[in-house]
């Protein structure tokens, strides 16, 4: 008897629990699209995307995209209503494990695939027989985020922020800052660097740019710093950027935005301080060495380029999936929502996200790549 | 020794005793009100039945909307499946090692309880993640992660279970036996009921502990912004890992989510907890209530 | 008995007077062979999984072990797939985690049990018995609070106040190297190990409590008839009472410090190497570790971080190992 009161007590829990289950949203959108950023009016205009796929795409990696990634999910789920789009920001490291080992049905990251990443393809079979292609989706600037009190612009040279990640330079009035900043108040305040502690693919290209203009550790996905201390995303950076006084990081420049954080101006091969605009970092970025070999684009910086209008600590974020080979049921999700990212529609709307359109050249070459994907 | 006069310095020991023990309870109060209170001041402010019903489809981190539909639901059902599987078996596990379990086996059993008591939740997330998904093949979904919180459920359902079991007096066993009633009949009808209130709320409270339990779900659910009814397939939101994301974020509107949500997980769980203790309390014999 | 029954070390078969196992029986007919079958088969099945999950750390732990090119044991750095050697071999060791594990979970215990002792005392000894299990109802509350939610409180609310705290400690004990810092204070291992105090002081207090209140009545009485004050009879026939019960109590808080992880991962931020400054930010611990690289983890990272889970695992089961000796022994030392 006393078993069923007991039984009717967990029936009526899990009445409860599926009548819970009927009357949720996932209608974000439809209040979403009178209120807020989608501004740039890609969403309305690109109905010229391909025919509408429906499931649901598993995508992950880079930290420094997700913003972008974010809007454009959004855009193109309010477009093709059958599409969920997960894209799990969980670093570029993370990202590529995630593809590798099936996870993930393409791959966000900041680095082209590694040539021991690309092997890791293989020897899994990710992509049966064939491999795993580069298609550079968002070009972006790496901002060094800075949080002193009373000062709102610096200037920090590649070499003094290599002392600083290197534990040389401790306190924000140290006198390398000072000879750069002869016009800023610097308070004797202990300097809290902060980096990644994911493999990231931030870290790689910023480790990149201190390796060739401050003399730093050579690049490396997981950053090369001894003494900062270590977060997971970029997100998280920029959160204890903003809340640690004394504190320095990085991020995509989308982080700094959002945020209103203050961030530096940064040195070039000669030595003089560029302005991280979004201008300076396309200029820098449309001199980057692009390499293609088959579908696959690879951009590498030409970091000795010394231009006053270019912004040299830069990143673009690669998506990832199998050159041929990628799963027949996910195969249209795939290329319907990488045809749209790359689409003039979704890359109009990066700059008002806080990243750097694609140059057309790439954008085209992208296109033809998609269009290969098997 | 006086036994009427009390020398001062004993007194001044004896009031400092005092004070010191009041301080501890004060000390120990202290991070209660404040996580209630910022949790509940910082909460209330985007917790009302828009969060509650909504999910983060469509919503950008920066927007000040959205809610935690999604999690809610897939921890309601992680949660649920972890104690479908969990209760029978551990029920079935707490009659054997009372009822029927001797030598060998029951001492084994005992023992490896004993042990996975301490096994760290991320342990077994670990675990499932290895197995379950990397190994055997499987996608991120909530029943992984139900999984995962079976195993950490388990050894907590089946020790209160035997506790719960061997209070009841051998007495009403040995008239149950001399009626003739068989040895089964005897467990479900008079052994089980008499344990019931006892089993039930030792369930509840283990059912309010895995419901909290972040570090294996991160491992294991996967990440969506969508509602997923689907326990078995795609990823699955999840509330506690939603707390822990929206944490992570560097913008308030997402940290404002992230309290909110948090205030939705301490109701869920206080709710299990009272609810366990009432039936505890209602059902305690008299004398000790 | 109702210590034995909130404590989960107590061992079971002293509690029991008569063993049910040992009643009369009715002939076994089929309903009893197949509920008895059934009982049996649950038995086995939860001891094939249990077995199955150790197997499987222990084998996924050796093969990781056997993989790393310096030693497991004493190296500092965790880099299992390689990223940062010069060849990509895999180098990692357990021991500045391990180290982090122990420092972050041993100030844990330092800070909550005295306060759980003094809670315990206070709501068994000081107030009247109905306010006392009320407060002790708002105690159990804290252990209703999940990890995830100390840790948001920890990271967003704590750690504004940890430096002004961490300042002043500095300032009185600077002159001993663990607590001294390069002049920046927060998301310390200090921090972290508060935010642990707090999480395992309603474990420590609610047991203490229980044994607290078992106190024979007559050694109260015999403390009270010989002039004593309260405090002294606390000392007298409480305190020594409790001891192996509580002793044990601090031992299981201990246990469940170690293996805690959201809470840890939230508030600390990574720093790599041995971190030997409480007070400074940066740490680690094998929990938070797992949580943090998990992602990123390729086979040997993935087996590298089972070999650490399987470590912490380990301790865990020798601090738990540990409560129940202490249990036992007081137990056979009172009979």
């Amino acid at each position: 008897m006393k078993f069923q009161r007991y039984g009717s007590v967990a029936g009526i829990a899990v009445a409860a629990a599926l009548a819970l289950s009927a009357c949720g949203s996932d209608n974000g959108a439809s209040t979403a699209s009178t209120t807020p950023a989608s501004s740039a009016g890609g969403s309305s205009a690109s109905s010229t995307a391909a025919a509408c796929p429906s499931g649901t795409l598993k995508a992950a990696g880079s930290t420094a995209q997700a913003n972008a990634i974010s809007q454009w999910t959004k855009d193109y789920q309010g477009q093709c209503t059958g599409v969920t789009v997960d894209y799990n920001a969980n670093g570029s490291g993370a990202g590529v494990t995630s593809f590798i080992q099936k996870a993930a049905d393409f791959a966000g990251s900041d680095y082209a695939l590694s040539t021991t990443q690309a092997g890791q393809v293989t020897s899994a079979g990710r992509c049966g027989t064939g491999s795993a292609v580069d298609i550079p989706v968002v070009p972006g600037a790496i901002a060094v985020i800075f949080n002193v009190p009373g000062v709102t612009s610096l200037n920090l040279s590649a070499k003094v922020l290599a002392g600083i990640y290197n534990g040389t330079i401790t306190t924000w009035n140290d006198a390398q800052i000072k000879a750069d900043n002869p016009s800023a108040t610097l308070p004797a305040l202990k300097i809290q660097p902060f980096m990644r502690s994911d493999t990231s693919g931030t870290s790689y290209n910023f480790s990149a740019y201190l390796n060739a203009l401050g003399g730093f550790s050579a690049a490396n996905k997981q950053f090369p710093s001894k003494v900062a201390q270590g977060v997971k995303g970029s997100s998280a950076v920029a959160a204890k950027v903003k809340s640690t006084s004394g504190a320095i990081g990085y991020a995509e420049y989308s982080y700094a935005t959002q945020d209103s954080l203050s961030y530096a101006e940064v040195s070039n091969a000669s030595g003089a301080f560029v302005q991280l605009t979004q201008a300076n970092a396309a200029n820098f970025i449309a001199k980057a060495k692009v390499t293609q070999n088959g579908s696959d684009t690879k951009l590498a910086f030409d970091y000795t380029y010394a231009a006053s209008d270019a912004y040299p600590a830069t990143l673009v974020t690669y998506e990832i999936a199998c050159g041929t080979g990628n799963d027949a049921t996910q195969l249209p999700l795939i290329k319907g929502f990488l045809n749209y990212i790359t689409s003039s529609a979704a890359q109009g709307e990066l700059t008002s996200l806080g990243y750097v359109p694609l140059p057309s050249s790439i954008a085209a070459a992208d296109a033809t790549a998609i269009a290969s994907l098997s | 020794m006086s036994l009427t006069h009390t020398s001062p310095t004993r007194k001044l020991k004896d009031k400092s005793a005092y004070i010191i023990a009041g301080a501890a309870f004060v000390i120990a109060i202290i991070p209660l009100i404040s996580i209630l209170w910022t949790v509940i001041v910082k909460g209330a402010k985007d917790f009302d039945t828009y969060f509650l019903f909504h999910s983060m489809r469509n919503v950008a981190e920066s927007d000040s909307f959205g809610g935690a539909y999604h999690a809610i639901l897939g921890t309601l059902e992680q949660v649920g499946i972890a104690a479908l599987i969990t209760i029978p078996l551990s029920l079935m596990v707490g009659i054997y090692l009372v009822e029927y379990g001797r030598g060998r086996l029951s001492q084994a059993v005992t023992f490896f309880v004993d042990v996975m008591m301490g096994l760290p939740s991320i342990v077994a997330g670990l675990f499932i993640l290895s197995v379950w998904i990397l190994g055997a093949g499987f996608q991120a979904s909530g029943f992984a992660a139900s999984l995962a919180l079976t195993i950490l459920m388990l050894p907590v359902a089946v020790r209160s279970t035997e506790e719960m079991l061997k209070l009841v007096s051998p007495a009403l066993r040995e008239a149950s036996y001399a009626l003739g009633v068989p040895k089964w009949r005897t467990i479900t009808k008079v052994v089980l009921p008499t344990a019931l209130p006892g089993i039930v709320t030792g369930m509840m409270l283990g059912i309010a502990r895995i419901m909290g339990e972040t570090a294996p779900v991160l491992l294991l659910v996967g990440v969506t912004q969508s509602i997923n009814g689907n326990p078995f397939s795609e990823p699955q939101g999840s509330l506690p890992l939603f707390v822990f994301n929206e944490s992570q974020n560097s913008l308030q509107t997402a940290v404002d989510r992230g309290w909110a949500a948090a205030l939705t997980l301490i109701i869920l769980i206080m709710l299990l907890n009272l609810i366990a203790r009432l039936i505890a309390w209602w059902k305690a014999p008299a004398a000790s209530r | 008995m109702s210590n034995e029954r909130l404590s989960p070390v107590a061992d079971a078969d002293e509690v029991e007077v008569r063993d049910p196992r040992s009643g009369l029986t009715a002939k076994a007919g089929l309903g009893d062979r197949l509920f008895g079958g059934s009982a049996r088969g649950a038995a086995v099945f939860i001891l094939i999984l249990m077995a199955a999950i150790a197997a499987f750390l222990i084998y996924q732990a050796a093969e990781a072990i056997g993989k790393d090119q310096v030693n497991f044991v004493t190296s500092f750095t965790w880099d299992p797939d390689g990223n940062s050697t010069p060849n990509g071999q895999p180098e990692f060791g357990i021991a500045a985690i391990a180290w982090g594990t122990l420092v972050t979970s041993v100030i844990g215990v330092l800070l909550g049990a005295p306060v759980a002792i003094g809670v315990a005392l206070f709501i068994t000894q000081y107030l009247p018995r109905k306010i006392g299990s009320v407060f002790g109802y708002i105690v159990d509350l804290l252990a209703a609070v999940p990890s995830v939610v100390y840790g948001l409180w920890g990271l967003l609310v704590l750690d504004q106040h940890m430096s002004g705290v961490s300042k002043i400690i500095e300032d009185v004990l600077g002159w001993i190297p663990l607590f001294k810092t390069d002049g920046t204070y927060g998301s310390s291992m200090f921090t972290a190990g508060v935010v642990l105090a707090i999480m395992i002081l309603p474990i420590i207090a609610a047991i203490a409590r229980e044994i607290y209140k078992q106190t024979p009545r007559e050694q109260i009485e015999a403390a009270y008839a010989l002039g004593a004050t309260r405090w002294e009879m606390i000392r007298l026939a409480v305190l020594p009472y409790g001891r192996s019960g509580v002793t044990s109590a601090i031992i299981l808080g201990f246990g469940r410090a170690l293996g805690e992880t959201i809470a840890v991962a939230m508030v600390l931020t990574q720093v790599p190497g041995l971190v030997t400054r409480i007070l400074q930010p940066g740490g680690n611990t094998i929990a938070a570790n797992i949580a943090v690289q998990f992602g990123d983890a390729f086979t040997t990272g993935r087996q590298a971080l089972i070999a650490s889970g399987l470590v912490l695992f380990l301790m865990t089961l020798i601090v738990n190992y540990a409560a129940r000796v202490v249990v036992r022994r007081a137990g056979k030392a009172g009979s």
